[in-house]
């Protein structure tokens, strides 16, 4: 069984308050991090593996500091890391970015299965998933909380719905983008970490991957952003001050609305 | 790529400050650009001196925009009933299409869905195009996609909106990429450009801390997510009038490897926290399980639904569907009752656009406090059943 996971470094936001005044947030001094859901792919491919042998390969497109999340990834426990970055890709959308990462897929080899985070924090949009099993050719299911079987051929999940869960089998290859739900990663262990720190990341470019220059970056993104802007900062805001009492029948009257 | 014009740079500095990705920097008096840069061109707009712009490539996705019409809404059909976010859908279609003078369609998928087209209709559509047939009757993303992908090349709408649910956030960016089309996740805010009927799509980025307006060019159909309860549902009409067509999808396109074996719907109180009006929120502050006691009925007095902060869904005192903020849920609810949660960033990315935020919390230092619109200082175990009988006496009266 060989798996691709693929990964993505996006802004840590742990120690970061919003500014009352302003309602922004500010990111001075704040680091970069794996993206929280690409962990649970990880381990999810580092259980598969274990269980039925075969490679996890973990895969991100990013700048070059981004070789940080790949040694993440490998310490805890995916075998290595694979980097594509080239400034040619720089304003690539969902589209983009999908279309990138299935030419570097196509450029590693065949993978059975594909895992994915639900989406990163910082875009929020859980597009790249779909998009790259489409680009791929392959059926996928999004929003695994559970991996109920695998086998070469097949592999049976729940999937998260709004109202409650679906179990969907589906055949290999194929691609999935996982919740938190579905285990608790491990910490890396004095090995793994010992090995992320010798691992060779190898770094691909837009040539590397035969990537058409007109599906990357800003040229193969059909959306495009126009403006950029703070949001509205929020109105009024009451700090209501006496005994619970007193507190609560000030609330009750601002709330008469919804009562 | 972005490009720095050396002449006209004064090296103010306020690109740097601007950029929300950290990277542009000012090197002996003239901004220099790193491998960060995602050509969001904020720091264009900001430019005094106009030093900087981004040069455009050539789109290799380019259509014929003139020859996409319409106004397409996603009507989502699960376990016997539309989803709510259908009807807010129309209404916001409903006004893209009057603004561009052309009809407005729903897209109905299901196993005996003909029953549901009035209720379409009623809420603003001109045209339900339905397809009725036992292999749609479970979700399935290749073939909703598929389905929805051959509509679209037949009819060639300038527009298609859909639900950011589990369902519409699934199966949508399938179709955008077999169509090369764009799409835009999660918009709060959608607007038309009377000259050239550009679609302009306005939605959250770093967990709402910046807003960020997107448009599609070159391509169509313009595709865009919508969550749930940002838009004004659509006021039914049972006199209007539309048309019903029924659609045969092919048998390709019905034809798929994928098994739906079996359908889960959760027995917990409403766990569809992303659809209600109204959630009581509980966090570490509840101390235990139990805790979750008075945060239940205080959502019940209130008709609303039970959400919960990372920290009580990770110590196990209530399931990962109720969990609000990064990891879990975004929710916009009319009213946000949070109780014992620190308000910590995460947390706040998923809620901080309830309209009205009540925080009530023992710490007076506690993040929260910062964004609520009201908010009680003190032992919520002792506030909250205090809230509880008032509510009560306010409805007895």
């Amino acid at each position: 069984m060989n798996i691709l996971v693929c990964i993505k470094q996006v802004p840590d936001t742990k120690d970061v308050r919003l500014d009352p005044e302003t309602n922004t947030m500010s990111r001075e001094g704040v680091e970069s991090i794996m993206n929280p859901f690409d962990r649970y792919a990880v381990e999810e491919a580092v259980r598969i593996r274990e269980e039925l042998g075969g490679t996890v390969t973990a895969l991100s497109m990013g700048p070059p500091q981004a070789v940080a999340v790949l040694k993440e990834a490998i310490s805890c426990g995916a075998d290595d890391g694979v980097l594509v970055s080239d400034r040619a890709f720089a304003g690539a959308d969902t589209w983009a970015t999908s279309y990138t990462l299935s030419q570097a897929a196509r450029s590693l080899g065949d993978f059975d299965l594909i895992l994915c985070g639900k989406q990163a924090i910082d875009g929020d949009t859980a597009q790249v998933g779909p998009g790259l099993a489409c680009q791929m050719e392959i059926p996928f299911v999004t929003c695994v909380q559970k991996v109920r079987s695998i086998t070469e051929e097949l592999i049976l999940v729940e999937r998260m719905m709004d109202d409650g869960f679906d179990v969907v089998q589906l055949p290999l290859p194929a691609l999935l983008t996982v919740v938190k739900d579905i285990n608790e990663p491990r910490v890396p262990s004095l090995k793994g970490k010992m090995k992320a720190k010798k691992a060779e990341i190898e770094t691909l470019s837009a040539a590397d991957i035969k990537a058409d220059e007109k599906c990357i970056g800003l040229a193969g993104s059909p959306t495009q952003v126009v403006n950029v802007f703070t949001p509205p900062p929020r109105g009024d805001r009451t700090v209501f001050s006496g005994t619970p009492e007193e507190q609560v029948s000030q609330l009750v009257k601002q709330l008469k609305n919804y009562l | 790529m972005l490009i720095i014009d050396s002449e006209k740079c004064i090296g103010c500095g306020v690109c740097e400050e601007d950029c929300p990705f950290d990277a542009i920097t000012v090197v002996d008096g003239c901004a220099v650009v790193n491998d960060n840069c995602t050509l969001c061109g904020s720091c264009v707009d900001t430019c005094e001196p106009e030093a900087l712009h981004i040069e455009g490539a050539e789109k290799i996705n380019k259509v014929n925009l003139e020859e996409w019409s319409g106004i397409w809404v996603f009507a989502e059909f699960r376990h016997g009933a539309i989803a709510p976010v259908s009807f807010e859908l129309l209404g916001i279609g409903r006004k893209l299409a009057d603004q561009r003078g052309v009809p407005l369609s729903a897209i109905l998928f299901g196993s005996g869905v003909e029953e549901q087209t009035p209720s379409l209709i009623a809420c603003g559509a001109d045209i339900v195009y339905f397809a009725d047939d036992p292999q749609l009757e479970y979700f399935r993303e290749d073939v909703y996609g598929r389905v929805l992908e051959e509509l679209v090349r037949t009819h060639k709408p300038e527009v298609i909106l859909a639900g950011a649910t589990a369902i519409g956030r699934s199966f949508i960016p399938l179709v955008a990429n077999s169509l090369n089309a764009g799409l835009t996740a999660d918009c709060t805010q959608l607007d038309i450009r009377e000259e050239d009927g550009m679609l302009l799509q306005t939605r959250p980025a770093f967990g709402g801390n910046i807003m960020a307006t997107i448009e599609c060019p070159y391509s169509r159909p313009q595709m865009a997510t919508v969550r749930p309860k940002v838009m004004k549902p659509a006021e039914p009409d049972p006199a209007r009038q539309g048309e019903l067509i029924r659609v045969t999808p092919s048998p390709e396109a019905l034809d798929s490897q994928v098994q739906v074996l079996e359908t889960v719907r959760s027995e917990q109180d409403n766990v569809n926290i992303q659809e209600v009006e109204i959630l009581v929120s509980g966090g570490r502050g509840l101390e235990n399980e139990k805790g979750f006691e008075i945060i239940r009925e205080l959502a019940e007095e209130l008709g609303g639904a039970v959400a919960a902060s990372r920290a009580a869904v990770d110590a196990g005192w209530i399931s990962y569907p109720h969990q609000v903020g990064q990891t879990g849920k975004t929710v916009c609810p009319k009213l946000y009752i949070a109780c014992g949660i620190s308000g910590a960033i995460q947390h706040a990315v998923g809620m901080q656009s309830a309209d009205t935020i009540v925080a009530i919390n023992r710490d007076e230092n506690a993040p929260i406090f910062d964004f609520a619109t009201y908010s009680l200082v003190g032992d919520l175990f002792e506030i909250v059943p205090i809230l509880i009988n008032k509510i009560k006496e306010n409805r007895g009266q």
